[in-house]
């Protein structure tokens, strides 16, 4: 694992990643959405942390925090987030455009069909990514308009051209002359996604944000991607932040896993912990929601908290059976549980319940 | 009905859209009430020789053309002119427009097809080109303007319908209609036309403006309401040979032209911003 | 090969579409209450001389005769004698071709080459101030009436300020013809006064007509930028840190200047009508000027010829168009 990054050479165990009390609001016509309400997760050197929540926890909104992408109408109020021991949303932009961006920090998407552009060939959107994000890449190097059209640097050309040959390979797609000419439509949405994945890690990032990558694949692909992911991965001791809804994904390929709800992170385990002894409410209803065979499908009654008048205190409150009066006032702090498990809740389910 | 006045609403809090309104309404009154305005209503239609070719003064407020006319009172009255063509063409394709593209949207078989052939005929040329060949064969007049323009314009109404009620025919709602039954000429009046709307009202409002841009050419041209009716492109024709000296007769028709397009342009924009902002802009230049 | 089976299909389609036309007007025509050939033979004419010009001319036949004539006439290449010039249309307009094509090309020009990078500009800032500023050109830009915008002009630069000329394509001789294209023959020739000179008198009426191009291009830059924006190619890119300037010229201009394509045929369609009334203004002599000036003679003939004149030019255009989209988007992808 070569990194030039100086300041942030981490050993294994070591956090990489570490937001801290992160506060986002978004200005809507609607009012302001609180989205993110003091949020603190860790991650560390070399492991695959599953961010697990439904649909508006503010997952996707964290991913783009931690990469600087946030819409015009975000507000980070308070908070931050440190990693390699800077703090990335005191960086200015065009050093999170240049250094940390596609670099230190890569990126996979969702959507592998929509994320490439349907107009230029694998080869040359390829080429475009190693020509601002390859390791060899100085600093700063070609930004400017004249660097903006220029041809490939000729000095890394060919080490380049190597390191993409030898990642195609890893990723188990046909060699470059047979890739590089083709137009994205070309390729089936999981051999799309394989690309993705080299080139999250052509530039050799310390982390890798996965913001759901095999929703949109078919499933008997998932698997398939998810393996590819965990072993590379983990070959070269990079972290990854894998997002998700999707529970048996997150089984699959994650070693930690911090639960979301609302804006909030309400727990933090392990992932074998995590599903054999969860004790946030919101956690054992996500749990006990997963369809069994020889048992009842239960539902977790009401709605997704609305983000815009959201309920003070712990935002899982109105849905929670166990609810007392400070739950409705004030967000309940961490309580560790042992084992790296955590949890905030005031009154967390602790009967061990075998899966 | 609530809708109208949701939309009402929405729209006058556009700024933009609210100037346009009010242009237009501007224009309507001055139209309407031109006789009282009108500093020199008399002088509209004489021949005052003494008076030829003056500067804006206090008296006249635009100054005088080569008759002597006051060029005021004369676009007061131009712009009764320049309202009846517009409504008059713009309403007479709608008429003729909406129901075509309804049935052949609906049809959609060889009728359809056929219908759309034919609008495409008249879009073969652009609608000056047409228009005047119309005009310059009927001869010059205000009644052959609003022919030549209705009959040059009812393809865009009938090509958006046809286009839009082509669409709405997957729609589900559409489709549960037919299944239960309800008679066809109900769904097309009831359920399908309402859903139009939209875009029809914003470019009525947008081809209202087109209208008299290219009422005004016409005039310009010489095909439009002969002399000496103030219709305000013959006005500004009939200038050019005192240019530069007369600049103002030369300026004022062509001012009042700019407003009133700009009146109907903006308020189309704003309908279209509230109508429906997703509405496709095919024909972004008409 | 699907382009060669859209190309069949617009060009088969042409022909009965221009007959369309041709029917349309002929017809028209043919229902005024007052009698052209009256108007022809002159005020002092008698009637028997009247119907002797009518048989002359073929008009006393019955209308759907008299079409088909008409069309015969057309399918042999003649779109009939000018009765001012006395000389075939065809002759005329083909004389006059190359003047307008000029004109319109330097508008074209300027209007893509400003109007793109302004949509963009608009796009980029999208509600705030430029945004809100292009808006109001552009608006500004598609409310004026182009004569009167030419006249403004005229006075302004060429009566007033006298840094233009008034009119006309050159003063003095014109450059050896080549091209038929004064800058190109200008250019050819070497003789750079001379290209100065017509490029000045290129200049007013070409920027006249390009105003509501201008706008034109300016608004539908804008709408397609703004929604390509939306999608995901340039979430990832802007995830992976691709300088934004370049995501946006090199990659979303590309995306979006592909669907707007189509919108050149539209383009076509609003300089050819501006031709008509600026050529006029401007004594710039080109077909647009000529039908006016048929008009004024009541050259029945020279309109209807340069009406399916027209209608040929612009379907070409249009088909042309359409190969263009074909061809840079193969699969609707973009």
């Amino acid at each position: 694992m070569s990194s030039t990054h100086g300041s942030d050479v981490a050993t294994p165990g070591d956090n990489l990643l570490e937001v801290d009390s992160l506060f986002v609001s978004f200005i809507t016509g609607a009012g302001v959405a609180k989205v993110l309400d003091g949020v603190n997760l860790t991650i560390r050197a070399g492991e695959i942390l599953g961010l697990v929540g439904e649909s508006g926890c503010g997952k996707t909104t964290l991913a783009n925090a931690i990469l600087g992408i946030l819409a015009a109408n975000a507000r980070h109020e308070m908070g931050s987030i440190r990693f390699g021991g800077e703090d990335l949303l005191a960086m200015p932009r065009s050093r999170m455009e240049d250094e940390v961006r596609g670099r230190r920090i890569t990126f996979i998407p969702q959507d592998p069909y929509g994320s490439f552009n349907p107009l230029f060939t694998v080869g040359a959107q390829t080429l475009e990514v190693m020509k601002w994000k390859s390791p060899q890449r100085a600093p700063g190097e070609g930004r400017g308009i004249a660097g903006f059209f220029s041809r490939y640097p000729r000095a890394r050309r060919r080490t380049d051209a190597e390191a993409i040959g030898q990642m195609l390979r890893a990723v188990q797609l046909p060699a470059s002359a047979a890739v590089a000419g083709k137009l994205p439509h070309e390729f089936s949405g999981g051999q799309r996604q394989r690309l993705m994945i080299a080139l999250a890690l052509l530039p050799q990032p310390r982390l890798v944000i996965a913001d759901e990558p095999t929703t949109a694949l078919d499933v008997t692909i998932q698997a398939q991607i998810l393996k590819l992911l965990k072993q590379l991965a983990k070959r070269r001791g990079i972290s990854v932040l894998f997002t998700t809804h999707d529970l048996g994904t997150a089984y699959e390929i994650c070693e930690r896993i911090t639960v979301m709800y609302a804006g909030q992170e309400v727990e933090t385990a392990p992932v074998d912990d995590f599903f054999r002894r969860p004790h946030h409410p919101y956690t054992v209803r996500l749990l006990d929601s997963l369809p069994r065979p020889g048992r009842q499908l239960r539902e977790v009654g009401g709605e997704i908290a609305r983000l815009i008048d959201a309920p003070a205190g712990c935002r899982f409150h109105p849905r929670c059976a166990r609810a007392t009066d400070i739950c409705r006032r004030q967000r309940p702090p961490v309580t560790s549980l042992g084992g790296g498990h955590e949890v905030r809740c005031y009154h967390p389910i602790v009967e061990a319940a075998s899966r | 009905m609530r809708a109208a006045r949701d939309i009402a609403a929405k729209l006058l809090r556009d700024p933009s859209a609210t100037l346009g309104l009010l242009i237009i309404l501007l224009l309507v009154a001055v139209a309407t009430f031109a006789p009282l305005i009108a500093t020199h209503p008399e002088a509209v239609w004489d021949m005052n020789p003494r008076h030829r070719l003056l500067p804006p003064s206090e008296t006249y407020l635009f100054g005088t053309d080569r008759m002597g006319a006051d060029i005021f009172s004369r676009i007061l009255f131009g712009a009764r002119i320049t309202l009846t063509i517009a409504i008059l063409a713009v309403g007479a394709a709608l008429m003729i427009g909406v129901p075509i593209g309804l049935i052949s949207g609906w049809r959609g078989n060889w009728l359809g097809e056929t219908l759309m052939r034919v609008s495409d005929i008249f879009l073969a040329v652009p609608q000056i080109v047409l228009a005047i060949a119309i005009s310059q064969t009927l001869g010059p007049s205000i009644e052959n303007v609003i022919l030549a323009l209705s009959v040059t314009y009812w393809p865009w109404f009938a090509r958006l319908v046809h286009a839009e009620v082509r669409s709405l025919k997957n729609e589900t709602f559409i489709e549960a209609a037919i299944a239960l039954g309800v008679p066809t000429w109900r769904i097309v009046l009831l359920h399908v036309l309402p859903n139009v709307m939209s875009p029809i009202i914003v470019r009525t409002s947008i081809g209202m403006g087109f209208t008299i841009l290219t009422a005004s050419a016409l005039g310009f041209l010489g095909l439009g309401a002969p002399p000496p009716a103030p219709e305000w492109g013959r006005m500004i024709s009939e200038s050019r040979e005192f240019l530069p000296e007369a600049w103002w007769s030369a300026l004022a028709p062509g001012l009042a032209i700019f407003l009133v397009v700009m009146g109907f342009n903006l308020l189309g924009d704003g309908l279209r911003d509230v109508l429906d902002p997703r509405i496709r802009r095919g024909n972004a230049g008409r | 090969m699907r382009i060669a089976a859209l190309i069949l299909l617009r060009i088969a389609w042409l022909a009965p579409t221009l007959a369309g036309l041709v029917a349309v007007v002929f017809f028209v025509s043919r229902v005024i209450p007052s009698d052209p050939v009256a108007l022809l033979a002159g005020e002092t004419a008698s009637r028997a001389q009247i119907e002797l010009l009518r048989q002359k001319l073929g008009l006393d036949r019955p209308l759907p005769l008299q079409l088909l004539d008409y069309y015969r006439q057309l399918v042999g290449g003649d779109l009939g004698t000018s009765l001012f010039t006395t000389r075939p249309v065809w002759d005329d307009l083909s004389a006059r071709l190359p003047a307008t094509i000029e004109l319109t090309i330097a508008a074209m020009v300027v209007a893509v080459a400003l109007g793109i990078p302004l949509g963009v500009v608009a796009a980029l800032h999208r509600n705030r101030a430029a945004d809100h500023a292009l808006r109001v050109v552009t608006v500004a830009g598609l409310a004026v009436a182009s004569f009167w915008l030419a006249l403004m002009l005229q006075l302004f630069f060429a009566m007033d300020l006298r840094w233009l000329p008034l009119q006309a394509r050159i003063t003095g001789f014109p450059p050896p013809p080549i091209t038929g294209f004064y800058v190109a023959d200008a250019l050819l020739e070497g003789n750079f006064k001379r290209l100065g000179n017509v490029l000045a008198h290129l200049t007013l009426p070409a920027v006249t007509l390009a105003v509501p191009a201008l706008a034109t291009v300016v608004r539908f830059t804008r709408a397609g930028v703004l929604e390509t924006l939306q999608r995901p190619f340039v979430a990832y890119q802007r995830a992976m840190g691709i300088p934004a300037g370049l995501i946006v010229w090199k990659y979303v201009l590309r995306n979006s200047l592909v669907s707007t394509v189509t919108q050149i045929g539209l383009l076509f369609g609003i300089l050819l009508a501006g031709a008509v009334v600026i050529e006029t203004v401007f004594q710039w002599p080109g077909i647009g000027a000529y039908a006016f000036e048929a008009i004024l003679h009541s050259d029945y003939a020279a309109v209807m010829g340069f009406t399916v004149y027209a209608g040929v030019v612009f379907g070409i255009a249009n088909l042309i168009v359409d190969i263009l989209h074909a061809i840079l988007d193969p699969r609707g992808a973009a």
